[in-house]
């Protein structure tokens, strides 16, 4: 463990009460989240089965797989949202559920697959609750890292409108800002680009890597093997549980593997411009009819 | 792009300052609209006072000027006029928060203080010692019992619709719809025992009335208003945060177990309070907050002590209303907020719909 993650100099009784202290800017390298063996069982079902990952500062690591392989609930693992059955998760060096909420909310922030709003809030205050956990810690940063999220998520000219009254993607956009506002070195965003439109799915993962590039580390779940590929530093594909390859995308993405592990024959081939890897599903050629 | 950021500065921060600075003034508003209906509401009745005489004699009695009235008009004014207003202030206020807290803590904005059983609950406590004429406490029997056993049932909702350390929202609901049926099924059963003075008086109390008011009963309910009333504020945070669903709030960290626990259990101080000495008194926690939040935004700080407020001045109006607009007779509260608020809210759900495209 990273010594200077570790919050813990004043013994626990003399600590105020809601007032976690912040950690440290993490190194590049340092392990941010890991599950080690990790087994969760959903009602009777053993959704991930020994699963090993590990979320390094700097990096932004994709999870990719078909429908029901694990994906989001390794991300809710990974976020303490679900208590491992067996195996266990760190994050920031410690066993997830040794930290308290408050704690939490200063080291990671998730982005989850929908986002809903009870009251119709404006999208400024919605991005605004990003801020929540440094109430105590750091306010005077709240002005500006609320401004960066929504000009980062281009949803500065909608700050007025309440969430209520924008489109699917746009309040994509609103809750990813909201998460960004966070600011925390650990960003958990679960399909952050299902609901968007061509430019926005790349500006997202542009500002995956630019977190990525300041020291933070991203995990993602994605459906795009397109886009795991051009953005992802790494990828975890998984199976039935399991994790069936992690590496770079180039060495991980092979026809065998993604043909197998989607139950569907896959291409994959370089860009022939750029040498990028791209996977598409193996199709006949257009036939006339 | 860059018009469009033009644009945005220019348009962007003028709405949350709006919504702050309608916050201030609605506050101030209210404020100024009870300072001025209380000594109004003082001096109307079946014996008027004038408004210059009441607030001589509030003078005379903080020592601070002013003239003693005669016998009778201070009698009226301080044995029947002042504990009648300032219960109705005491159960409008917690009502009105108790309604916002509510809706709040389901992030549903038609959640009423009745749904999880406070007020069945209430009720059930209440009729039970008219009926069975208990009067182990004296004066106080009837609001203790319901407020006792308002606080059993909305602990046992929560202790039910819990399971696996989580509150499904759904299941604290029909688990509420289902002890509001039993409980319902209970008055019914000592209203078929009780005889017939009891049943006139169990049918008065359910009606929803403040005419019974005296000073003990102010001060019965006095402590659970005050303490339910002070704690709300602190939460209000918290609440907004919720309203992004409970994974998200715990993500900000919210510890939202406890947060819920804290809040039903001040939801049942206020709630049950109010129900106990006023009986069943519908519609202020419902629509006040939603006034509110169509007014000045759906952010709490603002909304769980405006609805104290407003819900005083509403309740204030009504019972004022109540007491004079049949005269001599006295119209139930509980039928008149019921008769005025129903369409209202008809009303608001229908204009809200329009406006913001559903409650969502």
């Amino acid at each position: 463990m990273n010594p200077r993650t570790s919050p813990r100099t004043t013994p626990r009784v003399l600590r105020l009460r809601n007032r976690p202290v912040p950690p440290a800017a993490p190194e590049l390298g340092d392990v941010l989240a890991e599950a080690e063996e990790l087994t969760v069982r959903l009602g009777a079902r053993e959704v991930l089965a020994g699963v090993d990952v590990r979320v390094r500062a700097g990096e932004v690591l994709a999870l990719v797989g078909p429908n029901g392989a694990g994906k989001s609930t390794l991300l809710s693992a990974l976020a303490a949202d679900l208590p491992p059955t067996a195996g266990a998760v760190r994050i920031h060096g410690r066993p997830a559920s040794a930290w308290s909420a408050p704690e939490l909310a200063l080291r990671r922030a998730v982005l989850p697959q929908s986002a809903s709003l009870s009251f119709p809030f404006t999208v400024e205050e919605v991005v605004r609750m990003g801020r929540a956990p440094w109430a105590a810690a750091r306010p005077e940063d709240d002005e500006a890292a609320v401004a960066g999220a929504m000009a980062a998520t281009e949803v500065t000219r909608f700050a007025a409108r309440p969430f209520s009254a924008l489109s699917g993607g746009e309040r994509a956009r609103v809750a990813l800002a909201r998460v960004l506002a966070q600011s925390t070195s650990l960003l958990l965003l679960d399909e952050p680009t299902a609901a968007l439109d061509l430019r926005h799915q790349e500006l997202v993962l542009r500002l995956c890597r630019a977190r990525a590039h300041a020291g933070d580390a991203v995990v993602v779940v994605l459906h795009d093997l397109g886009l795991a590929a051009a953005y992802a530093h790494r990828v975890a594909v998984l199976r039935a549980g399991r994790v069936a390859a992690d590496g770079p995308p180039q060495e991980v993405f092979s026809r065998a593997l993604l043909s197998e592990v989607y139950e569907q024959p896959v291409e994959v081939f370089p860009h022939p411009r750029t040498g990028a890897v791209l996977v598409l599903p193996e199709r006949e050629a257009a036939p006339f009819d | 792009m860059t018009v469009m950021e033009k644009d945005v500065r220019e348009s962007a921060p003028p709405a949350t300052g709006q919504r702050r600075t309608t916050a201030w003034l609605l506050t101030a508003s209210l404020v100024v609209a009870l300072l001025v209906l209380v000594p109004v509401a003082a001096g109307v009745g079946a014996y008027p006072v004038p408004v210059g005489d009441v607030l001589a004699s509030v003078q005379h009695r903080i020592g601070v000027g002013g003239a003693e009235l005669d016998r009778v008009a201070e009698s009226v004014l301080w044995n029947v006029r002042f504990p009648r207003i300032v219960l109705a202030l005491l159960v409008g206020a917690s009502l009105g928060c108790a309604g916002a807290l509510m809706q709040g803590v389901f992030g549903n904005p038609l959640a009423e203080p009745g749904v999880i059983g406070v007020s069945s609950g209430a009720a059930v406590g209440a009729v039970a010692s008219i009926a069975l004429g208990l009067d182990f406490l004296g004066n106080w029997t009837v609001s203790v019992l319901a407020f006792a056993a308002g606080l059993v049932t909305v602990l046992l909702v929560y202790a039910m619709s819990r399971s696996g350390g989580r509150t499904e929202v759904v299941t604290l609901i029909l688990t509420g719809i289902a002890v509001n049926a039993f409980a319902g099924a209970l008055i019914g059963l000592f209203l078929f025992f009780a005889d017939a003075a009891a049943v006139n008086q169990i049918t008065f109390w359910q009606l929803g009335s403040l005419a019974q008011a005296t000073w003990p009963k102010v001060l019965a309910v006095l402590p659970c208003a005050v303490l339910g009333l002070a704690v709300a504020p602190l939460y209000a945070r918290r609440l907004d945060l919720l309203s992004l669903g409970e994974r998200p709030a715990r993500h900000l960290g919210v510890d939202v177990e406890r947060l819920r626990i804290v809040l039903v259990l001040v939801i049942a101080l206020l709630t049950a309070a109010a129900v106990s000495v006023s009986g069943i008194i519908g519609f202020v926690g419902l629509v006040v907050p939603h006034l509110l939040r169509m007014a000045a935004g759906p952010g709490h700080r603002f909304l769980l002590p405006g609805s104290a407020l407003l819900g005083a001045l509403v309740l204030l109006a009504a019972d004022l209303t109540a007491r004079t607009v049949a005269e001599p007779a006295e119209l139930p509260l509980g039928v008149l907020t019921a008769l005025l608020g129903s369409p209202f809210f008809f009303w608001l759900l229908r204009r809200t719909r329009r406006r913001q495209g559903g409650w969502a």
